[in-house]
Formats: structure tokens, sequence, C-alpha cells
């Protein structure tokens, strides 16, 4: 309840400020009235589909990072040191080296974002099974292989690709909200929100995984099954992610990790507290960042890492923090 | 209830605390050709060195370890065909590994619960506490509800993991050294528990023990591993038998009758005292 209440305050603010400020008071007729007047193309265009976009990155971010905390029992665990995000941005670059961008319009960048998360979920998927069953252990050390050697690749492009496109991998790779193609918006919004309800069937199942593995099959859970779904479906919400807004990071390791600490580890209550708390991190994140040096936008990736790193270092480091919070 | 026959079970690709076990054992196997079968009721005591696959064995019956020939029957089914939530239903676990995370000992309970949820209800329903309530006070553990997990002493924890086995509302219970790192209060308290529950709710109970004399003390029958094969089973007077005993634990003992319940117990001999009693 807090949470969305502290969601739609941030939002009001988030449409408030920008390279145009426009007062709180002048918010409301801006938004339903004067079809025509420079605030409500700004709002309805710029601003509104902007904070949509956070919320379903954010968010779908968010809940990826919970699957995989608690599916790992592993407080490290986040979508991006699983390698999806490293495969999705290998992805991208390939499509801005070979030009497809220009050619296709807005499309073919998310899209490849899409195919290189999914080939890298499968890869690392097919090379830490064995026996039919998921070792955890390997898929953790397999994932951070991986993204080690997307990164290496991604800088072996960058170093023969030409200027243009230079700076067009670099600032996705910092990552963005803005997206100029609504049709976009409005599916990353579904996506997330659906990926969000399917979680939901595997709360109990997660909930039970947090006393492990073997504790969770003698609690009825069909775990090898569920490992295998709960998976599909981080790697879902961490395609999604980066492949329309880029490299995000901290979104999914920071705010799980909140989370836990001040709601407990009951999944039913994290997976939408998360999802909300992501998605309310983002967008004030992107309020930062497009506000701070304005008329310039400084990316959100920056933000959302200098921000949440600082804040997370900082609950770590009190003396009162609680030990066992780790999950 | 419980009917093993011609099991071989064990692990491809082996944990290093069971070199021990595989190093004796031929092609890799923890335990072979185990013949067990455990009538409605009983409780039947697993004992055995360490590394002799007592553990396993009560690994095999949950399904983590698929047996690679024999079959398991719980009342007569094939436990490979059954889901593990039917399964979950019916037997529940008090293992050593459990890691309890950060929760209140009443969610932790109510996890017990898990195999009575439908697929789209995700909240617990008035039974679900209400039977929780009850595992908690028959385990004297409802003074703990809130507090947490990480919170509490082992005996405790070792109390709320039986109340969480409780709720599932099982038929069998496994127990894996439900007594082990406790002092002897504790010892005590929990095996009387698990008798009461016996006693009053005919649950039946299959417990890993390390202590040969509370094995004799608390269980109906009692099955000696050695080696990853049943050396004995049978009750605790004929398996406690101090030449068995010697032989399987490779250690000098003297197996004496306690006065009270007239359950065999057995002492160990340090070298010290057979030095003295050779010298005699």
């Amino acid at each position: 309840m807090i949470l969305a209440g502290l969601l739609v305050g941030t939002g009001i603010i988030s449409l408030c400020f920008g390279s145009a400020n426009i007062s709180p008071a002048k918010l409301l007729p801006a938004l339903f009235g004067g079809e025509n007047t420079i605030e409500h193309t700004i709002l309805w265009e710029v601003r509104l589909p902007r904070i949509l976009l956070g919320l379903a990155v954010g968010g779908a971010l968010s809940v990826a990072g919970v699957i995989l905390q608690g599916m790992f029992r592993n407080p490290l665990v986040e979508p991006y040191t699983m390698g999806i995000s490293g495969g999705a941005a290998l992805g991208v670059c390939l499509a801005i080296l070979l030009g497809l961008g220009k050619k296709f319009g807005a499309w073919p960048l998310p899209v490849a974002g899409a195919i290189g998360a999914a080939a890298t979920i499968f890869a690392v998927y097919f090379l830490s099974t064995e026996q039919g069953g998921l070792n955890i252990r390997n898929l953790l050390l397999i994932g951070i292989m991986v993204s080690f050697i997307c990164s290496s690749l991604i800088t072996l492009i960058m170093a023969v690709s030409k200027v243009e496109d230079l700076h067009g991998i670099i600032f996705w790779a910092m990552g963005s909200l803005e997206q100029s193609n609504p049709m976009l918006v409005r599916i990353a919004f579904t996506v997330s929100v659906a990926t969000l309800f399917l979680s939901y069937f595997f709360c109990l199942e997660l909930n039970a995984l947090a006393l492990g593995e073997e504790e969770a099959l003698h609690l009825g859970i069909s775990v090898e099954n569920s490992k295998r779904l709960l998976f599909l479906l981080a790697a879902i919400m961490t395609g999604l992610g980066v492949s329309v807004a880029g490299i995000i990071g901290f979104v999914g390791l920071v705010v799980p990790h909140f989370m836990r600490l001040f709601l407990g580890g009951d999944h039913r209550i994290l997976l939408l507290a998360s999802w909300l708390c992501g998605g309310l991190f983002l967008v004030f994140c992107d309020t930062i960042g497009r506000t701070i040096i304005s008329p310039t936008e400084l990316p959100v990736g920056v933000v959302t890492g200098l921000l949440g790193g600082v804040i997370f270092v900082y609950v770590l480091c009190r003396p009162e923090r609680k030990k066992q919070c780790s999950i | 209830m419980l009917d093993i026959s011609g099991l071989t079970c064990g692990y491809a690709c082996p944990p290093a605390s069971l070199c021990e076990a595989l190093r004796t054992g031929e092609a890799g196997f923890a335990i072979r050709n185990i013949n067990l079968r455990v009538a409605d009721g009983e409780i039947v005591g697993i004992i055995g060195p360490n590394g002799s696959g007592k553990t396993t064995l009560l690994r095999a019956v949950t399904k983590v370890l698929n047996p690679t020939s024999g079959a398991i029957l719980f009342e007569g089914e094939n436990i490979r065909r059954m889901k593990a939530r039917d399964l979950a239903r019916k037997i529940a676990v008090v293992s050593q590994s459990a890691e309890s995370g950060f929760m209140t000992v009443e969610e932790f309970v109510l996890l017990g619960r898990t195999p009575y949820y439908d697929r789209l209800r995700f909240l617990e329903s008035k039974n679900d506490l209400e039977k929780a309530r009850s595992a908690m006070e028959l385990t004297d553990s409802l003074k703990l509800k809130d507090h947490l997990m990480s919170r509490i002493s082992g005996g405790e924890r070792q109390l709320a993991l039986i109340a969480r086995a409780i709720a599932q509302e099982p038929k069998l219970l496994l127990l894996d050294e439900p007594t082990n790192h406790l002092d002897i209060t504790h010892q005590v308290g929990i095996l009387d528990l698990v008798r009461r529950l016996n006693k009053n709710f005919g649950l039946t109970v299959i417990m890993v023990l390390h202590d040969l004399n509370l094995a004799g003390e608390y269980c109906h029958r009692l099955a000696l591993f050695d080696h990853g094969e049943i050396r004995k089973f049978g009750t605790p007077e004929e398996v406690l038998d101090y030449r068995l005993i010697e032989e399987v634990y490779k250690t000098v003992v003297v197996v004496e009758k306690n006065p009270i319940s007239r359950k065999p117990y057995v002492l160990a001999i340090s070298e010290a005292a057979r030095e003295l009693a050779a010298g005699h």
C-alpha cells in the first residue's frame, strides 16, 4: 500500500519535471484538457510512455532478481550475473554494427537484444544441465563466464566499429528509457505485468525452495520442473528489460535485496512489492537523470548504479544491520 | 506401511562425505540390496557407522535419489509412481540439512502445509493456520511462534522442524539424527515427543540415530547398517548384541540391561580399561 502510494507520488513528480518544468497545479489541466498545448504533448507522448517503460523494465528486472535469488538462495545472483544481459548486449551491438537500425527503424535493436538474451539463456541452461537436473553452482559459474565472454566480444566489436556506431553502442550500453516507439512501450508493459502474474504461480515453490532443494522436495514441490520454469520466466523478464532499455544495472540486485530486508522472505508479498519498488526506483532514477544536468540527460544506468550502489553499501555497513537478512 | 525390496541406490557423482562409503562399496554405490518392511505404527531405528548408508536410505524413500534397482512400496503403491505432492501428504521428513532463512517459527511451520495448497491459492486458510498451531502446541513450540528461526537454540529448532513435519499430517515420519548436537534434556525431550506422536496418533516412524542406547530405548525394531547393507534387522535385544556391535563398529563394548526399562544399552570400553582388564 505504502509502495503504491509512493509510486503514484513519484509518477507525479516525474511527470512534472523535465527539460520543461510543469508545475503540479498545472498538471491535471494539462493532462486532460487542452489537446493542442505543448504541455499536453510533452506529458502524453514523452513523459508518460517513459514512466510506463520505467515501471515495466524496473519491475521486470526486480522480479527476475527476486526469482533468481530465491531459487539459488544466493544474494549475489541477479539477472546480469547470469550472462543474460551480456548476450542481449552482444545481440544489440551486432545489430548496430550491421547497420540494421538505420535500415529498419526502431525494431531491430530490441529484437536483436531478445534473440541474444534467448541464445545465452539456452546456452547457459544446456551447459549447466546434467542428468536431467539443473546444477545451480555450474549455472552460476557458466553464467559469469558467458558474461565475460560477451563483454569481451562487445569490446572487440567496439574496437572495429565506426565512430557513429560506437556512440550508439555506448549510449545503449549505459541504458536509457527513451523509446520513441509507443507500440514497444505497450508491449513491454504488457509482458512485464503478464510475467509478474505468471510468477505468482510459483510463489509457494519459491518459499519452499528457501529451505533448500531437498527440503522443497520433501514438501511436495517438483523441484526440477519449477526451477526450469522459474529460470525461463526470469530470462524472459531480463531479456525484455535489456532489449528495450539497454543495460540498467543494480535494479535486479538492489531492489530484491532491500525488499527482503524490510518485508521478510515471503515471496507472496515479495514479488509484487519488488515489482512496484523496482518500477518506482527506476522511474525515480530516470527523473533524476533527465533533470539534474538538464537540458542534457544523464543515462539512467549511471544513476541507478551510483544511487543504488551507494545506498546499498550504506545499508550493509550500518552497524545494527540484521546479519541474517541476506536470504 | 513401507515395503522396501531389493533396493540398490547411490550417488553417481559422490559428495565428498560419502567417499568412505563408496571406497568400500562396489561400482560407487552407497546402499545395496536393501530389504526392509516397516509395519503400521512402528518405530524403526536405523543405526550403523558413519557412511554406512543410513541417510541414503532415507533419501531413497523421499525420492531425492532414484533407485537403480528394487522398489519402495508405500501402502502397496510404488513411490516412483506417486506425485511429489501426494507423497508429501503422507511422508514428512525432519532432516539435518534444512536451511531456515529469515523467517519466524510460525512461517516455517506453515510451510509444512505446502502440499495442501491448490494451484491458484496463495494464502493459508483458517484450517492451515489451525493445523500449524496445533502442530506447534504438540511440540511445545507455540511460545516460539514469533521468534526468528535463526535466533532459537538447536533444541528449539529441532522442535520447530518436527512441528513443520506434523503440519504435513503425515502417516510416516522420517527423522535424520534428530538428537544430533543436543544435550541430554533435549535428546530425551525430542524422543519422548516422537514416542508420544507414535502412541497417540499411530504415526509410523523411521529414524536414523547415532546413539545406540537411545535407539535401543525408543525403537521397536532396529536395522543395523554396515557398508551399505543391512547387517541385522530385529528387536533391540537381537541387534544390540555385543559381538555384532564389536564387529560392525570395530570397537570393544559391553552390553547390559537398563535396570528400569529392561532395554539393552551399550558401553564403550576405553583402551586403558581394556589393558587394565587384560592385566588382571
